[in-house]
Order: structure tokens, then sequence, then C-alpha cells
């Protein structure tokens, strides 16, 4: 056969092919001019070494086999590799059945997609020939069974395990239909000619013989072709403009991150390659609570993806989000979805973003310094442990005096929301001073803000001001170590302020005395369920230290979704854009989901959580873990003042 | 119509009189679109006593107060310290989003600016 004349229905396959091939490497390049030079320099470390391997197996077991969605559920994930892996295997061995053919690793590209169409019963008599045909026209059905399953998601998304799935806009809907045209045309163009010929595969042909009888195959040969080719083509034009944009961007992208890029600071391109990497599987819209719980529905990750691709974010889009982090975590592609979030948010706060005048006079750094208050708990030590009564307010008085504190072993922060939630403050104290412990506390009388919330809001300026003036005073404080209440605080304390001494969530610090010194704490048959905040889970992956000190002071009861795919308790103050209702909507789901189990206490380890669930009547009460293990370590089995409370809730 | 009060002139003249449920000033108007739980407000106070910023003079009570009547140029000077720590939210007894009107204020000024 001559390849010089081609047959003319294969120009709407060529043409598109041309176009992706072309537009792809265009759009990828204008990207990445947007990064800076000293961003690429750290590229060629990582590009020649084993990192590149890790890459390519990742985008094997994603691209292809997509194994973080059978993960989610496994039709689902069926359905995707099928398409994905089978579209893949049908090029590579069409290719490879071509070559096997012509000897030649150049024949036209076309080739292998009409092959069928050249040479109706492949290499005939031949075992090799058999080989191909059938696992051709097993790979075929392969594709199309997961397309079968595509289809039936439209109807029945809840069998394919989603409750939800995402709204499609125009490009998306018209790329769709030239993607779902492609393989049924495929499988009758083969059909058609495998019947004329009266040869080819065992599934191809049994169609094919199906059709010579009610059809006119010979005048239905070249449109069918033709249809399949336009199918094809249509869908590569509109690829660069739809969702299906993430087919080769996903793979771009685990390069690049395995080559060291990050989601960037500024706009260095990768947050572009991100924004089209996402395939709008609405994975993300499943597990988001604002969906579930408030009945928002046009915030989730997918729509703020889809937005911001488009240039058409809008504020709320980018600020009704708890940055929670749950989609993150389910995300197949392992989008940075809560920086790209905060980054746009950045813009939208543009300008404010530079610095204000006029932070709170507690951290100014000139030495006037109320808070500062140095104590230790030494002295308490040899009155023995058990049955110790402690004066909170004495302690609190402390006694110490400046010069103090620069010996101190523990600089406590309790943070704003711990202010808001004294018990905590004072069950640290009681810890602290229990263990002999030297601590000073740095927000004794007035509260002072981390800085997060401003940074989560996308102000910028005013969340680094008051970082650089609130880490000026952690280092002149002399302290070796700084203890933290809230997790928020923990992560911008851990990831922004870059501090000469380490910085300790209580839980860690706490699981840490539990292990050294575990005669300090006495154990009890309280029933507790552990709530894990998001910022101290998903957020700085500390999972284990809380139930430790949970399962040593009581029993941990379990809950449905725990762990990294913990509930977020509603009270986030990344978003901004929630009203109190939805707020109180996404809380109080949350709470029935951790009193499932009906626990004596919910146990959680963040001031926000147990403020916001506090807020209503609840009849199983929530305590910080800092509180149950101070009562372990009182000897109270059963707090008091909780017991009371919850007779009263339960008996009316 | 007359009565004996009428002739006292202790009445209030029309333009002194601040109906604090109708809002006035545009900015003010597109704020209680945008957060409606300002309308439940009823300054109690709550909001400032807990407030970090207070010592440089933020006061969401002031500053809801200079909305309702329209006097702009003090409220950006008040707000500028608040840190968004979002307590003022959570004391708040009738669930008013404080922390919201405090953000989208900020947005809102720098953008007339």
């Amino acid at each position: 056969m001559n390849f010089s004349d081609h047959p003319p229905f294969v120009w709407p396959f060529l043409a598109g092919m041309a176009f992706i091939f072309v537009y792809l490497p265009l759009v990828y390049l204008n990207w990445l001019r947007k990064g800076k030079l000293k961003e690429f320099r750290v590229m060629p470390a990582h590009i020649f070494s084993s990192k590149t391997l890790l890459a390519v197996k990742e985008i094997f077991s994603e691209c292809l086999l997509h194994r973080r969605i059978f993960r989610f559920n496994r039709r689902l994930g069926y359905m995707h590799m099928s398409l994905a892996f089978g579209w893949f295997l049908l090029i590579v061995v069409g290719k490879a059945e071509t070559m096997l053919f012509t000897h030649d690793g150049f024949n036209p590209p076309y080739l292998p997609v009409f092959f069928k169409y050249f040479y109706p019963s492949g290499i005939p008599h031949t075992f090799k020939g058999y080989f191909f045909l059938t696992l051709m026209d097993l790979l075929l059905l392969f594709v199309l069974s997961g397309l079968f399953l595509a289809f039936y998601k439209r109807f029945r998304s809840r069998r394919l395990g989603m409750t939800r799935t995402t709204r499609h806009i125009l490009p998306d809907r018209i790329a769709l239909t030239f993607l779902w045209m492609i393989f049924p045309f495929r499988w009758f163009a083969e059909s058609v000619t495998a019947g004329l010929a009266g040869s080819g595969g065992f599934f191809t042909l049994g169609s094919g013989k199906l059709l010579a009888g009610i059809l006119p195959l010979d005048l239905m040969q070249e449109p069918a072709w033709w249809a399949y080719s336009v199918a094809l083509g249509g869908f590569f034009f509109a690829l660069p403009f739809s969702r299906y944009m993430h087919i080769f961007t996903e793979a771009v992208m685990i390069l690049l991150k395995h080559w060291g890029m990050k989601t960037p600071e500024r706009d260095n391109g990768y947050g572009d390659f991100e924004l089209n990497a996402c395939s709008r599987c609405g994975i993300c819209t499943n597990v988001c609570q604002l969906s579930a719980d408030a009945g928002i529905t046009h915030s989730q990750a997918v729509y703020f993806l889809r937005d911001a691709r488009y240039g058409l974010l809008e504020r709320d889009t980018a600020e009704n989000c708890f940055l929670c982090g749950r989609c993150s975590r389910a995300c197949p592609v392992e989008i940075g979805v809560d920086e790209l979030r905060l980054a746009a948010r950045r813009r939208f706060a543009g300008e404010l973003a530079a610095p204000v005048t006029g932070i709170p006079r507690g951290v100014n750094g000139q030495g006037t310094f109320p808070g500062l208050n140095t104590q230790t708990g030494s002295g308490m030590k040899s009155k023995g442990v058990a049955g110790l009564k402690v004066d909170v307010k004495e302690g609190m008085k402390g006694g110490a005096t400046r010069d103090q504190k620069n010996g101190v072993e523990v600089l406590y922060f309790g943070g704003c929301m711990s202010h808001l939630t004294p018990g905590i403050m004072a069950a640290t104290r009681t810890i602290l001073e229990k263990a002999g412990i030297s601590f000073a506390v740095l927000d004794e009388q007035e509260t002072l803000c981390c800085g997060r919330p401003a940074m989560q809001a996308g102000l910028e300026g005013q969340a680094r001001e008051i970082i650089a003036r609130l880490s000026e005073r952690i280092r002149q404080s002399g302290a070796s170590l700084l203890l933290v209440s809230c997790p928020i605080c923990y992560r911008v304390f851990r990831e922004e302020y870059h501090l000469p001494i380490p910085v300790e969530h209580h839980t860690r610090y706490f699981s840490r005395l539990v292990t050294s010194r575990p005669a300090l704490f006495h154990s009890s048959s309280l029933r507790m369920s552990y709530h894990d905040p998001c910022d101290l889970g998903r957020g700085s992956g500390i999972y284990e230290e809380p139930r430790k000190i949970l399962r040593h002071t009581g029993t941990l009861v379990p809950v449905p979704q725990e762990r990294e795919d913990a509930l977020c308790c509603g009270g986030s103050l990344a978003n901004l854009a929630i009203t109190p209702r939805q707020r109180q909507q996404v809380t109080d789901a949350a709470y029935a989901h951790l009193t499932a189990e009906a626990p004596d206490f919910v146990v959680t380890s963040c001031p926000l959580c147990k403020k916001t669930f506090a807020a209503g009547k609840r009849p199983v009460p929530v305590i910080d873990i800092a509180e149950a293990l101070a009562f372990s370590m009182t000897g109270d089995t059963v707090p008091t003042r909780l017991q009371k409370s919850t007779r009263e809730l339960v008996a009316p | 119509m007359s009565t004996k009060g009428d002739k006292w002139g202790f009445q209030p003249e029309k333009s002194n009189v601040i109906v604090l449920d109708r809002p006035v000033a545009p900015l003010y108007r597109q704020l209680r679109l945008k957060v409606p739980s300002l309308a439940s407000c009823f300054f109690c106070g709550g909001c400032s006593a807990t407030c970090t910023a207070s010592e440089e003079g933020m006061n969401f009570r002031v500053v809801h107060l200079l909305l309702c009547r329209g006097e702009m140029e003090k409220v950006g000077s008040l707000i500028a310290p608040c840190l968004l720590c979002g307590k003022c939210t959570l004391v708040c007894p009738r669930n008013v989003d404080t922390r919201s009107v405090v953000f989208n204020l900020k947005l809102a000024l720098h953008e007339l600016q």
C-alpha cells in the first residue's frame, strides 16, 4: 500500500493532533515563563536523579491507573482506569502492531488509529496477526466498558460512589460529546470493515456480521471512518479549552512537582499547571462538608479551580471555604487547592497586603510587655502528686520576676481562642505545675494574635507585620521551647515564624510527658471520642499523640471518619463568606458524627473547635485534651462541674 | 394638625434623626446585603470587650454606629488594627458575623481609596 496518498478521512484527526502538539507546548512554555530563573536552577539536580523515575512511576499509577480513585471507590476507579489506561494501551499496542506490519517505526501517525481500514484482517494466517487482532478487540471492549460506566454514572452516580457530580460548562460538554463518540464510532467503523472483509477480531467481526445482515455495509464504510476521525479531531480541538486539558497537564505537573516546583507564594506558573490539571472529577464535592451539610454548592475546589482557570473567579468562591484540607486529601491529582485559594485571596485583598499601622501595642517589642509572667511549678513536686489541690488563681499570679524569665523551660502561648476557653489555659498550667516544669506565659493579661487569621483572609502584609513583632518577643524570652494550645497558632509558628527554639503543640508535648512519667496520670473508665482539628491533623500530621494520651487516661471510642478523613468542626476562621446559620449546620452534623457512639466526652485539642462545639445545648460535653489530662492528674476521674452540667442537660 | 407639644419646639428636627434600622449610606447598604446578620446587632459591646485590637481604638460597636450614621472618615482608622482573629464573632450573642463585616469593610474602603 502506498501511504503517500492519504485517504481524505484522516485529515480531521491529523489536524486535531497537529493542533495539540503545537498548541500545548506553547501554552506550557508560556506558563513557565512566569517563573524566575533562580527557581529553575534547582531543576537539573532533580532531573538527573531518582526523582524523575519516581515521577514516571507516579504518572503511570495516577494518570493511567488512577490508583487514588480506586481508594475512593472501586467502580469509579475502574471507570477512570479503563478510559485512560485502555486508551493508552490502544495507542501503544496499535503502534506496535503497525510497526510489526510495516517494519518501520516512522509509519504515518494515522496508521495505528485507522489500521483496520487499511488491513481489515491484520497479518493473515499468523499467530502474531491473530494475537494482535484479539488483543486490540479486548482493549476496545475494555474502553467501551468504562464508557458504559461513565454513561451509567450520568443517571446513577451513587452506584459509583458519587453523591454529587460536577456541574459542567459548555466547553466540557462539547469535549465530552466528542470523547463519548470516539470509541463507539471506532467500534462501528471497525465492525463495518470487518463485516465487509469477512475477517477481523472476535468482537468486531461478530458485530460486523450482525451489521451485514441489516445495513448496506459498502455504503457505510467511508462515512463510518469519517465519523470516527471527526470525533477524534473534534475532541483534540476541544481538549485545551475543556477539563480534558488535565490529560497532558497532569503528567507535566507531576514531573514539575518532582523536579522541585511548589505551589507558589508568588505566581511562578506552577499554579497554572495545577489549575489545568484538575479533571473536574467531582470527588472533592463529595467530601466537602459545605455541600453535604450547609447546601453551599458553588465554592468547592472543583468550581474554584475552574473559575480561576478561566479567569472568572469571584471573591465569594475563593472565600467560602474552611480550608479544612479534606478536598486536597481526597483529590486524585493532589492539587494544592488551599495554597491556590490563599493566593487568590491575596490577590483580592490587593494593596491591603501592604503593611498597615496600628498593631496592638502588646507586641511592639519595646519592652512594655505586660503579658510575660514567669513562674515555676518545681516547688510543688515535694508535696506529692496525687490528691494535690492546685489553686489555679494562685498559680496565675505566679510571683516570679522578669529576671527569672531567661531560665524557663517552656514559654506557653495560649492564643486568642484559648482566652475564650480559659479552662484550657488553666488545665495547661495545672499540668505544667504538677509536672514541675518551669514556664512563662506569653499572653497572660492580654491576647495576642498569631497572624494566621489575617493570612487566611489574604491580608499578607498585616500578617507579616504581626509575625515579625511576635517572633521578636519570643526570641527575647530566652525560653527553650514554645508550647502552644491552638493548632492554628501552632501551624503558623511552625511554617512562618522560623523561630530558633522548637515549637510544640500541647498534644505532642504532653504525650511525651505521659510516656516519660506515666505515674503522674491516672487512668479512668471514661469513654472518649477524639475530634481531629484540621490544622493539627491534616495541617500538621499529628494524629497518634492525642490518641496515646486518651488511651492512657481512659477508653478511646472510634469515630467513623477520623484521622486524615476527620470532619471540620465548622468554626474555621478561614471561611469569610459563610452565614452563621450554615456554619451551625456544619457544626451540628460534625457533632452528631462525633457522638454517634455515645461517649462520655468529646475530646479535641483545639480551643476553637471546643468553642464552636460548645455553642448550643450539647448532651455530651466537649473538652480539650489538656483538660482531660489535668482531670486525670488531679485524680478526679470525672470533673464534677462537667458531670453536673451533663446531668442537668440529660435529665431536664 | 397641631398639638401643644408642637409649639414647645422640643421635637427633634428631621435632619438630625438617625434611624439605626434603616441603612442610609450606600456602603452600609451594600454591607448589609453582603452580611445580613449585621441587622441583628443590638450594640451590646461584647465584641469590643473581647477585642485584641481594642487598645488601639478598634471598637466594633462604634464602627457599626458610625456606619449607620454614614460617617465613613473615622471607620478606616478604627478597623485598621483588626487582625481578624474572630473572637468577636464567637462571643456575639446575636450571631452577627462581625469578622466578616470588618473584613468586607477593609476591602471596600480600600477599593474606595
